[in-house]
């Protein structure tokens, strides 16, 4: 019983009697307040509707049984895996704790399919069996519970429903709670981030086999997958070289286009220009990684082959790779050209008029007013625009996954290949792993410099721009 | 501007030329600037649908087995069926013989797994087995590929008219010119081209034979496909050679299976055909057979949990940021928060969902349950800012009058205020759903790359997503990947175009200004 309970597909069942019995609350709750009242306008002698009668029914029932739920689905995998590795042979437990854990991964997902069919190995199939029970038992305490919860904040509930109980009252401040707590997932998400980050972090540091924060941060040999080698110079240089390439193609673009839509452009170009230049953020980055390994790699190979051919250079000035970070960089700074043209574009249609009428009242031409008037005081908001790009292109992954190659090399020459720390953690983190080898762990001590990076980057533009918006508002 | 100083006498005109000639350059950058950026667009879209249009059809053979030599049963094996297809074509080609090489030549025309459809109608109707079945299976992918790229090169002229063809101990044939000059003028045309040397096949009557040499007035040759002409006098039948504009050693296809091609496209036995496997099928390790329908419902799945989780959590949070919040260091606190998560990498929360749902809850790997809750993470912060800005686009004269009604706060927001934003939220939604459709790296970190060959049917089932499979199937080995890889990317674009057409739509339908 408890078995069968523990394979069935858990995510609907919880949800649909939970809704029955939400449905069933609020009808019960705006009848109720509605039987007790018969008579005329009923609403007059209420304190509230009776709709929020029945909300605050729905509240009493469904809330508390909803974290019970909650709580079940965030720990039951845990728990049983806890205590099913509790519960294993000492022979399988003693070759450590990544056979351990990989042998329960398969146990897990295992007992998750409908029907468990028999591998043959006695202790694997016992394994699942038990797995399953114990997650059944789990189900069944946390079914009964949030029943039980439910029922008992239904009678409470009901008993509260009076005719001049201030249901609306109730009913507004825990919807108020429940907006709040919505608001509030965007700061656990970060703090998540920021916690899982450093606790990996530190765990990295701390491993046997790991390296010193100091050989992390300025060793120059990486090979993780391979060796132990974990100097990370060679990833900074990496992407710092792309971003830069990538810039130097999306700020003269990005930045003219927007002068040219603000300054220049008729409305009816803009109407068709502005949104096509949008479309290129809107195209999915392994798109542009595609486009940038399929067509634009062979083209910059060709290209340093070409180089290397003429009679006045070495044969091996260019490293020409098939691919290689000019690749990755040239089409980077593709995707990145909106990010610079629209947000340039609105600080620069930001500056106030007053100041374009008196630069080309005193016979300046557009463009003298523009060099000399304009783009001085959209300065900062330029920079900021650029600063936020620039943070998007360090963290842009797919492209460079595709298209700039995976050697730890630190070299001025772009058309080699070369590696970058979003690189690295995707090819670190990509197929079976298990959480305890230092070579995984390392992915996020990247990821730990990557969003550290980034997110000083858009403090620095958001401040920037809040502060041009204060000046111009 | 004041180094150059022209003598006064031309200075006004000259200086007010140069100006207008800087505003010229100055706005021409501007224009150049969007030219540019545009064409990328249009070069990106033109060489994946250029690269894309070729995947789009597939080349089917078709075989019919006389007397499937199957035993009464109702379920057929792969093995079986195969085995059944390779007898057939044995027969149809005996020349193969037996040795190793040349049969594998043959079998590999179509692979293995290219009777599972045949097989599933054999195991619906088990009368079939007993009658003759016309199979049509997919070629394989080297030799699809050759169809569709190389034939085009070949150069087919007539040579001759045949005389005598008779075969030598060695197995190979001789056959003479019925005509004067026997095949002088062809051998100086081999000749010719021994500088640019490429393969010949010779044709005659339906039998296709490998040029071996031309000695003077007689050709060598040996049979690679069709039925053998009677040996003896040919009765002026004309002879056509093939040049292949290609040898042996840089191609991926033997010279017995273009010949055996070309005889079963003369049949009428290969017919180029719409490639509906790419929509039907799952993933497949051969490219002729790979779909894109389990990762189009895995993508849906997906979707479908980001959807769930995001759009509420989002619209509510922006709710109470825009109209409940008041000013405390908290809440500035959770606004300059969003602002700062809205510009997090998006491998960031790939490592999040790794560390976090994988590794502390134990959430299984691989599942749209888990791949969606984080995209559903990553897109929060853009449907909380567009959602905010649709609410704040609402004049407060609505509230107002709400309020001053006798309405309740919370009443004046749910009953006035969200229902006129609610086009500016759908299109902010809709707008950050298409971001989570093409979102690949943090989906690689929680293990949605495995190899899926199912459909899932639920969103804990392991599945995949379409950007991560264009990202598998461009790491794909084969030479094929490529033109599927596009086309791909051609449906995910159309799946991506329709959701932004549908959010302009949208906002042009009920788009209010105040």
């Amino acid at each position: 019983m408890l078995e069968t309970l523990g394979h069935l597909p858990i995510g609907w069942l919880l949800i649909a009697p939970l809704a029955a019995a939400g449905f069933f609350a609020f009808y019960s709750g705006r009848t109720q307040i509605g039987a007790r009242t018969t008579g005329s306008s009923i609403s007059a002698r209420l304190h509230s509707q009776p709709n929020y009668h029945g909300y605050f029914l729905t509240f009493c029932t469904i809330l508390p049984a909803a974290l019970i739920f909650i709580v079940y689905l965030l720990f039951v995998e845990s728990h049983a895996r806890g205590t099913l590795i509790g519960e294993l042979p000492a022979y399988l437990t003693d070759r450590g704790d990544v056979e351990v854990s990989f042998f329960v991964d398969r146990v897990s997902e295992h007992a998750r399919q409908r029907t468990s069919a028999l591998t043959g190995n006695l202790l694997f199939d016992a394994s699942v069996e038990r797995f399953a029970i114990i997650k059944g038992g789990a189900r069944a305490l946390a079914f009964g519970l949030a029943l039980l919860v439910g029922a008992l904040g239904f009678r409470w509930g009901q008993a509260q429903l009076t005719r001049d109980f201030a249901a609306r009252t109730y009913v507004e401040q825990t919807v108020k709670a429940l907006l709040f707590i919505c608001a509030a997932i965007a700061i656990f998400t970060t703090i998540g981030i920021v916690l899982s980050l450093i606790y990996e972090t530190i765990r990295f540091f701390s491993l046997p086999d790991g390296p010193g924060i100091f050989e992390f941060l300025f060793g120059t040999n990486w090979n993780a997958q391979t060796g132990q080698n974990f100097g990370a110079v060679p990833l900074f240089f990496g992407t710092l070289m792309i971003a830069l390439l990538a810039m130097i193609v999306a700020v003269p673009i990005g930045l003219f286009s927007a002068i040219y839509l603000a300054e220049y452009a008729s409305p009816r170009f803009r109407n068709w220009a502005k949104p096509a230049l949008e479309l290129l953020a809107g195209i999915p980055t392994v798109v542009y990684g595609f486009f940038a390994a399929t067509l634009i790699a062979p083209l910059v190979r060709g290209f340093a082959q070409w180089v290397n051919a003429l009679p006045f250079t070495p044969d091996t000035l260019l490293a020409a790779q098939p691919t290689s970070a000019l690749a990755a960089g040239l089409v980077m700074g593709v995707m990145i050209i909106p990010f610079v043209s629209s947000l340039s574009d609105d600080v620069i249609s930001a500056v106030p008029h007053s100041l374009r009428d008196g630069a080309l009242a005193m016979g300046a031409t557009r463009s003298e007013m523009i060099k000399q008037v304009v783009l001085p005081a959209a300065f900062p908001g330029i920079i900021a625009a650029i600063l936020l790009a620039v943070s998007r292109a360090i963290g842009e992954t797919m492209i460079v996954v595709m298209a700039a190659g995976g050697r730890a090399l630190i070299t001025l020459d772009p058309t080699s290949d070369i590696t970058t720390v979003t690189y690295q953690i995707v090819s670190l983190l990509t197929g079976d792993t298990a959480f305890d080898s230092a070579k995984t762990v390392s992915a996020f001590a990247l990821g730990f410099v990557l969003f550290g990076i980034t997110l000083l980057f858009n403090i620095i533009a958001l401040r920037v721009v809040q502060r041009y918006r204060e000046a111009y508002e | 501007m004041s180094e150059r100083r022209p003598s006064p006498a031309v200075a006004p005109a000259a200086r007010l030329r140069e100006r207008r000639n800087a505003e010229r350059r100055f706005q021409l950058y501007g224009q150049a600037a969007i030219g540019i950026a545009i064409s990328f667009l249009v070069i990106l879209l033109v060489s994946i649908i250029f690269k894309a249009s070729s995947a789009f059809t597939q080349h089917m053979v078709d075989i019919t087995l006389d007397r499937p030599d199957f035993a009464e049963q109702s379920e057929f094996t792969v093995t079986e069926v195969n085995l059944a297809v390779r007898d057939r074509l044995t027969e149809l080609f005996p020349e193969a013989g037996a040795e190793r090489s040349t049969r594998a030549d043959l079998f590999s025309i179509t692979t293995r797994l290219a009777v599972l459809p045949l097989r599933e109608r054999l195991s619906n109707d088990a009368s079939l087995a007993s009658q003759p079945i016309r199979a049509r299976l997919a070629l394989s992918d080297d030799l699809d590929l050759y169809l569709k790229n190389e034939i085009g090169r070949h150069r087919s002229v007539r040579v001759g008219e045949a005389g005598r063809l008779s075969r030598t101990d060695s197995g190979l044939f001789r056959l003479t010119d019925a005509g004067p000059d026997g095949f002088v003028i062809f051998q100086d045309q081999v000749q010719a081209i021994a500088a640019d040397p490429q393969d010949i096949l010779i044709s005659l009557g339906g039998a296709w034979f490998e040029l071996e040499r031309v000695s003077g007035a007689v050709l060598v040759l040996s049979h690679l496909a069709g039925p053998l002409p009677d040996l003896g006098e040919q009765a002026s039948a004309p002879i056509r050679a093939t040049y292949l504009n290609s040898i042996s050693d840089n191609r991926r296809v033997s010279l017995r299976q273009i010949a055996i091609m070309l005889h079963l496209k003369e049949r009428g036995d290969i017919s180029r055909r719409f490639n509906g496997s790419l929509f039907k099928n799952a993933d497949s390790t051969y490219p002729e057979l790979a779909g894109v329908a389990a990762a189009l419902i895995g993508s849906l799945f997906t979707m479908l949990v980001t959807a769930l989780f995001a759009l509420p959590v989002g619209v509510l949070a922006a709710v109470y940021l825009e109209e409940f919040a008041r000013k405390s260091r908290l809440t500035s606190a959770i606004e300059v928060n969003i602002n700062n998560l809205a510009a997090v990498p998006s491998i960031i929360f790939g490592l999040l969902g790794a560390s976090v749902f994988l590794n502390t809850f134990g959430l299984p790997r691989s599942v749209p349950f888990v791949g969606g809750l984080v995209l559903g993470l990553l897109v929060l912060p853009t449907i909380i800012i567009a959602s905010r800005a649709a609410l704040r686009a609402v004049p407060p004269s609505v509230r107002d009058a709400a309020l001053g009604l006798g309405a309740s706060p919370t009443q004046a927001v749910f009953h006035h205020v969200l229902p006129l934003a609610a086009p500016g939220i759908l299109t902010g939604a809709i707008i950050a759903m298409a971001r989570a459709l093409g979102e690949t790296a943090p989906l690689l970190l929680i293990g949605m790359v495995a190899f899926i060959s199912e459909v899932p049917s639920s969103p804990n089932d392991e599945a995949t997503v379409l950007p991560v499979l264009i990202y598998k199937w461009f790491s794909g080995a084969e030479r094929a990947w490529e033109p599927m890889t596009s086309a791909v990317i051609l449906i995910l674009l159309t799946v991506l175009v329709a959701m932004n057409l549908i959010a302009v739509l949208l906002r042009r339908r009920f788009e209010r200004r105040w």
